[in-house]
């Protein structure tokens, strides 16, 4: 995304911004940065009906820039669309204000945005790294298992399932060994033909179509349990050998090979924190939430009191003050801040504030569209590693059920 | 290219030439082929059935006019009835106001013939010869080898003074006409025939002899005797041995040559079978000749010595002197077809009430919709449930096979099948032999179960494999499960099919050990969470540790301590010393020198033991089939699936229906361990060949219902789980036998209590290991899953937890 131009108060955040997307990612931080109640301006076409004295009409298709007072945002993943619905809200030649229109944002065409109740901390920093101009890391991964592939595109800060790819493999029988290893092969091409569609590789790039510079080959990753993945590059490896695909054959070096524990897509957690992936995606964002995640998760393993999730527990423990320097870790979901109701986004900016502000701690926006991301949500979409251990957040309800458990064991017969 | 085919041409003319003449020959051979003689046999039979005691005719004429028929039963009997009962020309006339021209011809012969056959005394009906009398050897009996005399030997008829016509080749003294000339001659004489019916039936037979192109069958024959017994009547039988085929052949090799005609009689005669049919003796008009002159003249002539006369019409029936062939008739009892019907008929009843009983009225609607589904598999409406408390078959038992990775599972199973006789010793020598070549020589027992490329390669088993044997008290299946962490979810699918476990563990130092950290606590949690009691321990490769009763007694007391406390009942363990790879042990009982320390069973000992204690199915339940493998069973079944009864009953000709799919599909054939069944119950792992569905609608892991009462479908559901890890609100891969599916643990709902079940804390942040807790799991698509399925929460290549569905949320609708 291009900054065109900016004119925001940092004192209390009115002003607008000048916004120009540039790729299908682009489409994702403009969902996470228009809010209800925002005001944007953006180039519309709309359909206006004239009527003439002797009743006869006429309707013709108008450019015209249109101003609406955000209610409300779709964004559709896959196809990197948003689609922002409101009021209009300033005059113009064509329609009346207070009509209803539904702004379609496109690539290349720029817009304008008015924060409703100015400008805040996060949106800020939201508004900096969309408009990072850094090369955006990019990764192609498939996880498959036996007769299932997810092919999926990883970005800066969006994992998009492109396709799942579903072929019946026979299991192996007495007798009937042939129908598994052609299932199979059924299964490879299959999966190979879909993935060099997403891939296209005729293009030096993938889908940033856009960046003509940017001909460094996308890394593939591949990941399974077992061995699916191995046979499956063998398979690319052949193939590419076998019909002289120059493309292909290039794209062979770029192929990372990695273990997972399942053929779902969430497994891809597990791919992207092993160590010999980590090397190669250190820079990514990815790479590290799900770093950040897997420490969360094993500090409250440990359960010392120094990791706590849930909206009351983090503010509880933001409160005392424990998500301050030396360690301590705020992580929130993107989805948080994207809340239609005002009030509701102003506690979480609040949160966020307190925490960089006043306790110096660390904060991580996640995209809820990265599998770290949804992890979080799972958890309440917050959640905190403290600097010092807090044992009873919990307003000490129902304690003390901690006898019962001893039972069970010498019983022989559990309920399970 | 051209002269290659015709070449071909060429060929397949010869081809044509030769078959015939083989036909030609076969026949002087043998005067009949076997199977001639069968049909011949039952013919007889079979007119006799029809003709009833109305008529009386012997077998001999029966034989004859069947072979003129060419076995067509209804036609011989038709002949015959006309034969015997003369007042039938008048009804013939009512009945046949559409006579075709053939039917004039042949009627207009036949009366010519009857004409004949008042003049003279009815050989066949004079004559009714004795059964047995027609025998070659009786016939040849007296007569010397060589030196015969004058008046038996056989005259030879002169060949025809005009050219022959028809194709070349073949031995046959008359010439057999091209089928384009047959066709010619036949129109050609039809439409004379229609010209001039009276003149034919005057027409000297010598006329017509070389127009041979068979108004009829039996017209052709006729003709034929009659030009040639005519100047031979003395002698009678001798006939020259090359006259018979002309005369067999026609009956056989030609087709009538007006098929519009012949179909009109075979419709008017298939009325009159199904009057006969329903036994009601109706008079079948005269649409027939009278035997043919031939055969009469032949039977007429000759009397004197009876036992000499080989008419070609006459045969020997195989057996037919053998005392004990009279009484063995095989039509006594009622036909296959009719005891299916009747079971049917008395069935019908019978299955309402068990409906009743099992699903109610509903399946009866869908068995009677069934009926008119297009794929027309008839049910047999059997009583399952009866079936089998009657068929009194073997136990059955399925177990699975567990343990670490290369702690010997599979080699174990080799050697038992190899032992037991199950794998010739040649697949084992041809296993040993590949195995050595790629130096894995360790490997032949374990490739008999691990049949992929990529198994044998990788020396791992990667999914079950699935084997049969059988003791002299139970029918086992062994479902060999991989041991390696990886394919866990295979090794559920398996489990989920067991209703026992082996564990196998490597005795061998530190083997065990890893193992306890491994997948041998995993897999034991496992099968012992999926409802899995009674678990054989078979500690194997003993033979490494030199049969150390220390060393076993070590590891039999930390697996039983370990085992208690994953809530296995002690008295529900069998502890096994054993190694697979030399077989000690396993089928045959360990020699005193090795292990004087032990007395107990053999491993197949402890698999009958065990057997015997497992519970019975729940058979009455409504049906719930798990698919494990979804595959080609053949051209005959482009659909077959493979899976566990988890409950209740099927049979051939049921409507099923696959879920999630929300398919239907007719089971077309059962397969229960590779024999075709009729039924399958609880229980059993069966294979269902289906038909009315396309492959694409099953998957594995689907579960398959009657329409009836079908399994519903879940988006989230509450379960009571045992967590082995600590279980957070998170991603899990949520298993249920093959079926596996993303989730999200959504809420800690209570930790329980153990034994009690009593909610001991709410509001859950963690879910420690080994509590016992409810939680809410939210799935990402829709499954099959119904309340008190067990499934199994796994992540990150571990497993989180197991349970209990209690509740489940329906699909959003």
């Amino acid at each position: 995304m291009r900054l065109l131009k900016q004119q925001i108060d940092q004192k209390h955040g009115s002003g607008f911004a000048r916004l120009l997307p540039e790729e299908p990612e682009d489409m994702w931080h403009a969902y996470n940065l228009i809010q209800p109640t925002d005001i944007l301006t953006a180039r519309a076409y709309r359909r206006v009906t004239n009527e003439y004295g002797s009743g006869s009409v006429s309707s013709t298709r108008v450019p015209v820039d249109l101003t609406i007072l955000v209610e409300s945002t779709d964004f559709d993943v896959a196809s990197g669309q948003l689609h922002v619905s409101g009021k209009v809200a300033a005059e113009n030649t064509v329609v009346k204000l207070g009509a209803y229109h539904t702004l379609d944002l496109e690539l290349q065409r720029y817009f304008k945005l008015e924060k409703g109740d100015g400008w805040d901390s996060v949106a800020l920093e939201m508004l900096r790294e969309a408009c990072d101009t850094e090369r955006k890391a990019e990764l192609w991964a498939v996880v498959m298992g036996e007769g299932i592939a997810n092919i999926c595109l990883i970005t800066e800060h969006q994992t998009i399932l492109r396709q799942r790819v579903e072929v019946a493999v026979p299991k192996k029988r007495k007798g009937g060994l042939d129908g598994h290893e052609k299932g199979m092969q059924k299964f490879f091409s299959t999966t190979l033909d879909t993935l060099l569609r997403y891939l296209d590789l005729s293009s030096s790039s993938t889908n940033t179509s856009a960046n003509s510079d940017k001909d460094k080959t996308v890394p593939l990753l591949l990941a399974s349990p077992g061995f699916v993945a191995t046979a499956f590059l063998q398979y690319i490896k052949t193939t590419a050998t076998n019909a002289n695909n120059k493309p292909l054959l290039a794209l062979l070096p770029s192929i990372l090979v990695a273990h997972s524990s399942s053929p779902h897509l969430h497994s891809l957690t597990e791919v992207l924190s092993s160590p010999a992936i980590m090397s190669k995606l250190s820079d990514t964002k990815y790479a590290r939430e799900t770093a950040l995640m897997d420490t969360f998760y094993t500090l409250l393993r440990k359960d010392d009191g120094r990791a706590w999730y849930g909206p009351r527990e983090v503010e509880h423990a933001v409160d005392r003050g424990a998500v301050g320097r030396g360690g301590g870790v705020l992580l929130i979901s993107n989805a948080l801040f994207r809340a239609q109701s005002v009030e509701e986004r102003k506690r979480w900016v609040a949160l966020v504030d307190r925490v960089r502000e006043d306790g110096g701690g660390e904060v991580r926006v996640l995209s809820s569209l990265h599998e770290s991301g949804r992890r979080l949500e799972g958890l309440g979409g917050v959640a905190a590693i403290l600097t010092f251990p807090i044992e009873d957040i919990e307003d000490g309800e129902e304690e003390g059920g901690q006898g019962g458990s001893g039972g069970g064991e010498g019983d022989g017969e559990m309920i399970i | 290219m051209p002269s290659h085919h015709r070449a071909k041409n060429v060929a397949y003319d010869d081809d044509d030439v030769y078959s015939d003449e083989d036909y030609v020959e076969q026949e002087e051979d043998a005067h009949m082929t076997e199977e001639d003689k069968e049909q011949m046999r039952l013919g007889t039979i079979q007119v006799k059935e029809a003709l009833g005691s109305t008529v009386t005719v012997s077998d001999k004429e029966i034989e004859e006019s069947l072979w003129h028929y060419y076995y067509d039963v209804d036609k011989a009997v038709v002949y015959l009835k006309n034969k015997h009962t003369p007042k039938t020309a008048q009804p013939k006339k009512q009945k046949t106001t559409p006579v075709s021209r053939f039917d004039q011809a042949a009627s207009a012969v036949s009366t010519s013939k009857q004409s004949i056959t008042v003049s003279q005394p009815l050989p066949s009906i004079a004559y009714p010869l004795p059964y047995d009398s027609f025998s070659a050897t009786d016939f040849w009996k007296d007569t010397p080898w060589l030196n015969v005399p004058l008046h038996r030997l056989g005259v030879i008829t002169m060949e025809p003074k005009f050219p022959r016509g028809g194709l070349l080749g073949g031995s046959s003294s008359n010439p057999k006409p091209s089928k384009l000339a047959a066709l010619a001659a036949a129109r050609k004489k039809k439409q004379e025939e229609a010209k001039s019916v009276p003149p034919l039936t005057e027409a000297d037979p010598n006329q017509k002899a070389d127009s041979d192109s068979a108004v009829a069958l039996l017209d052709k024959l006729r003709l034929n005797g009659k030009d040639k017994t005519t100047p031979t009547t003395p002698i009678p039988a001798p006939i020259s041995m090359k006259q018979k085929p002309v005369e067999r052949k026609f009956p056989i090799r030609t087709r009538s040559p007006s098929p519009p005609p012949a179909a009109k009689v075979s419709s008017n005669e298939k009325e009159a079978t199904k009057q006969e049919l329903s036994q009601a003796p109706i008079p079948i008009p005269d649409l027939r000749a009278i035997p043919s002159t031939f055969a009469s003249t032949l039977c007429g002539i000759a009397p004197s010595p009876p036992k000499r006369q080989l008419l070609e019409d006459s045969f020997q029936l195989p057996y037919s002197t053998v005392p004990q062939f009279a009484n063995t008739n095989p039509f006594a009892g009622p036909s296959p077809d009719d005891i299916v019907r009747n079971a049917q008929a008395k069935g019908k009843p019978v299955k309402k009430d068990a409906n009743k009983t099992l699903t109610g009225d509903k399946l009866a609607d869908s068995v009677s919709k069934m009926t008119v589904d297009d794929t027309k598999v008839k049910s047999k409406n059997l009583n399952v449930v009866e079936e089998f408390e009657k068929s009194n078959t073997k136990r059955m038992a399925n177990f699975v096979v567990v343990g670490h990775v290369d702690h010997g599972k599979s080699t174990l199973m080799g050697r038992l099948l190899y032992d037991l006789k199950v794998i010739s010793d040649r697949s084992i020598a041809k296993l040993r032999k590949e195995a050595e070549t790629i130096g894995k020589s360790s490997f032949a027992l374990a490739w008999v179960m691990d049949q992929t490329d990529e198994e044998r390669s990788r020396g791992v088993t990667v999914d079950i494999a699935t084997n049969y044997f059988e003791t002299e008290k139970t029918r086992f299946t062994i479902l060999d499960a991989p041991g390696h962490k990886d394919f866990i979810p295979n090794m559920i699918a398996g489990a989920s099919q067991a209703d026992f476990a082996v564990l196998v563990i490597d005795a061998s130092t530190n083997s065990f050990e890893s193992g306890l950290k491994g997948q041998t606590k995993e897999h034991a949690l496992l099968v012992r969470s999926m409802g899995v009691q009674r678990l054989i321990i078979a500690v194997n490769k003993m033979d490494t540790i030199a049969w150390s009763e220390d060393r076993y007694n070590e590891i039999t007391q930390q697996m039983a301590a370990f085992l208690t406390s994953a809530s296995f009942s002690p008295k529900y363990l069998t502890f096994i010393p054993c190694a697979g790879l030399t077989g000690e042990n396993v089928t045959k009982p360990l020699e005193m020198q090795q292990a004087p320390w032990y007395t107990g069973p053999t491993l197949l000992g402890a698999l009958d033991t065990v057997s015997a204690t497992l519970a019975s199915h729940p058979l009455t339940k409504p049906l719930r089939i798990t698919i494990s493998d979804v595959f080609r069973g053949g051209i005959q079944n482009p659909v077959s699936i493979t899976g566990r009864l988890d409950s209740g009953t099927c049979q051939v000709g049921d409507t099923l229906i696959a879920m999630p799919a929300n398919e239907t599909a007719v089971i077309k054939a059962i397969e229960l361990e590779d024999q075709p069944v009729d039924w399958a119950v609880a229980g059993q792992i069966s294979t269902l060949h289906l038909a009315g569905i396309d492959a694409v609608h099953l998957r594995p892991g689907d579960i398959v219902s009657h329409p009836s009462d079908p399994v519903k479908l879940a988006s989230s559901f509450t379960a009571k789980i045992l967590a082995f890890e600590h279980v957070l609100p998170m991603n899990v891969d949520v298993f249920r036998g093959r079926l596996s599916g993303e989730g999200k643990v959504q809420k800690l709902v209570a930790v329980l209590d153990k034994s009690t079940g009593e909610v001991v804390k709410k509001k859950v942040r963690i879910v420690k290991p080994g509590e016992v807790a409810r939680v809410t799991v939210g799935l990402e698509r829709v499954l099959p899953i119904e309340a008190g399925m067990r499934v199994i929460l796994r992540e990150g290549g571990l497993t989180v937890a197991s349970g209990i569905v209690e509740t489940v949320e329906k699909e959003g609708k």
